[in-house]
């Protein structure tokens, strides 16, 4: 029995991927992620100019999940590139690939990230054209329909030089019309969900508790919207996908493969149980494929298809 | 893991220097000391704040920059949103052979009087560093002695106290006779100090640092220190 699987041309040490956003770009961060045994790791998104993000409060873990805006803090992507390429220093001793995440507010931005983040050589790059927390101009009009998310895709296809996967929103009416318009517009894979838009109101003062006043909602009340989104999305295309959302321990990554996952995103996990969250998460996989006679990833792959 | 903000009263406040408040509120945390919350006003900001005790909450604040000033304008009756306890705090021995000793510069005293307090109520005896620029920046000294710790105040300018920083009282301690621990809160500089005085004489210390945070719980990344240290999730005690 083995936790080790494929996914596109790489073979992976574990089915974990550390989701984009999650303790940041930080190479010694992201490193610590891999040796606690996440497969693949996501750095946090990054865009043209540096952002310092929104004034606190940022998040809060209101007991069912968690809720936060961020607000993409980056350093601009030419600031990312060095830290990208230390990042991928350090993990390819551990045999483990690293996915660069992007978002633009333009589809030729997007394209002119892409080239310069494309600098750095990450194994993957993930397109993030669902942030729920940047208002206007930012991540939600390309994820909400098939032809704006198809021409993001496209424009980044054509300025990349590595496979990219393209990050869906659970909010939309028709997951499977976006899925099936980026794989036509040449996404490698697609990582599925970003966070759900969601407000935690305090009853006392009457205010909205994030300084942005809505945020997006992640972890344990995720995970039954992204089981729909993963399935909805394995039922309609044949690209790999990384199933995000809600993954906190072994059998909720079993669930997350059931439902159409090649891979398993692994992101609030982090905050409940800890920076060692994969190793833990890893064990209990484990442990489930022994109890239930599973010898591979594989096997568990699209069970409720 | 709910740590919605919850909101308290403010029910006293004590003046401990010219700049430095203790906000005691009306309600009690299951924390440990060394933990840390982070204090709400709705539509100002959130901030993190070390535990001075936790039954009644008590925070100790200096007014240095725009929130903790706005914190200094409230009132005995006005409230104040805290999410928490976080972080991970100091951690005592079962059972100590020899003397805990604690050192704080500035508001870093906070966290240590409430470690005080516990390490008190266990029987353990307690010498408390306290350092300040002049007698008039020092903080905690009753408090810290009504606990029942011994406490060496020491000032750079020498009006109160043994003159100098606190690192050369730490030194003194040292040399008296090794304790069984060291426990420090303060400046970057001094626990940089403090720890490595403890390091050469042998002695266990544990550290208490700061740095930017924003969630507060282990998801943004932005309180990393040194190699992928997380201040709020692995901290802010290293021990
Ligand atoms: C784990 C942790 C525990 C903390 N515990 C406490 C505590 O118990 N009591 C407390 O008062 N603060 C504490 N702080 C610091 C607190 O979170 C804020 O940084 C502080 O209140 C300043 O915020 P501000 O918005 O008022 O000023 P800012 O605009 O953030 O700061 C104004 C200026 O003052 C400097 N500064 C910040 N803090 C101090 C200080 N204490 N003395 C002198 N200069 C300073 C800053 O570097 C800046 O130059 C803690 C921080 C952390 C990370
Ligand atoms: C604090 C935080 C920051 C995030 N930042 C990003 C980001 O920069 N880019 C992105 O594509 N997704 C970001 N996300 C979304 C996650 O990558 C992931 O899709 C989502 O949290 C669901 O997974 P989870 O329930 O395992 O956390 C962020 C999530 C959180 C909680
Ligand atoms: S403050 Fe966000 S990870 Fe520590």
């Amino acid at each position: 029995m083995t936790l080790s699987c494929d996914f596109l041309n790489f073979t992976l040490k574990s089915p974990l991927v550390l989701a984009s956003g999650i303790i940041g770009t930080s190479p010694a961060l992201l490193t610590r992620a891999a040796r606690a045994g996440a497969g693949m790791v996501t750095a946090k998104s990054c865009g043209l100019a540096p952002r310092a993000g929104h004034p606190n409060p940022v998040a809060v873990d209101w007991g069912g999940g968690v809720l936060n805006a961020i607000g993409l803090t980056n350093p601009g992507a030419d600031a990312e590139v060095p830290l990208l390429v230390e990042t991928r220093a350090r993990l390819s001793p551990l045999g483990v690939p690293l996915i660069a995440s992007i978002f633009a507010g333009t589809v030729a931005e997007f394209a002119a990230v892409t080239e310069i983040i494309c600098r750095a050589k990450p194994d993957l790059l993930e397109v993030n054209i669902s942030c729920p927390n940047v208002r206007d101009d930012f991540g939600t009009p390309f994820a909400a329909l098939p032809e704006t998310a198809a021409a993001v895709t496209d424009a980044v296809k054509r300025a990349a030089t590595c496979p990219i996967t393209v990050k869906l929103a659970p909010n939309v009416p028709d997951i499977a019309r976006i899925a099936a318009a980026v794989v036509a517009a040449g996404a490698d894979a697609i990582t599925a969900i970003n966070t759900m838009p969601g407000m935690v109101i305090d009853p006392v003062s009457g205010k909205p508790f994030l300084s942005n006043r809505t945020g997006g909602i992640s972890g344990a009340a995720l995970k039954p919207i992204a089981l729909r989104c993963v399935f909805d999305i394995a039922r309609a295309v044949d690209v790999p996908v990384i199933g995000t959302g809600g993954v906190c321990n072994g059998r909720d990554a079993v669930e997350m493969l059931a439902a159409g996952a090649t891979v398993v995103g692994v992101g609030t996990a982090i905050h409940t149980r800890g920076v060692d969250a994969p190793a833990k998460i890893n064990a209990e996989l484990t442990q489930f494929m022994a109890q239930n006679n599973f010898g591979s990833i594989a096997a568990l792959r699209g069970r409720a298809l | 893991m709910n740590t919605l903000p919850q909101p308290f009263t403010i029910t006293k406040i004590v003046d401990e220097n010219a700049v430095t408040r203790t906000f005691i509120l009306d309600g009690a945390l299951a924390a440990e000391p060394g933990q840390f919350v982070m204090a709400w006003l709705p539509g100002v900001d959130e901030k993190p704040f070390s535990l001075a005790a936790a039954n009644p909450v008590s925070l100790t604040i200096a007014a240095v920059g725009p929130f903790s000033r706005a914190i200094h304008t409230l009132r005995t009756g006005d409230a104040l949103w805290l999410r928490g306890p976080l972080g991970r705090g100091f951690r005592l021995p079962e059972k100590m052979t020899g003397e805990l000793v604690l050192v704080g510069g500035g508001y870093g005293v906070a966290p240590l009087r409430f470690l005080a307090e516990t390490a008190r109520a266990r029987g353990f005896p307690v010498r408390a560093i306290v350092g300040a620029r002049t007698s008039a920046d020092l903080l905690a000294l009753d408090a810290l002695a009504a606990l029942g710790a011994t406490v060496i105040p020491a000032t750079e300018d020498g009006s109160v106290g043994r003159r100098g920083l606190v690192t050369h009282a730490l030194a003194d301690a040292l040399a008296d006779g090794l304790p069984a621990l060291v426990c420090a809160c303060g400046p970057t500089g001094m626990l940089a100090a403090v720890g490595k005085l403890c390091d050469a004489a042998g002695v266990p210390v544990q550290l208490s640092w700061e740095a930017h945070m924003r969630c507060g719980i282990g998801l943004c990344g932005s309180c990393e220190r040194g190699d992928g240290w997380l201040t709020c999730l692995d901290g802010p005690v290293e021990r």
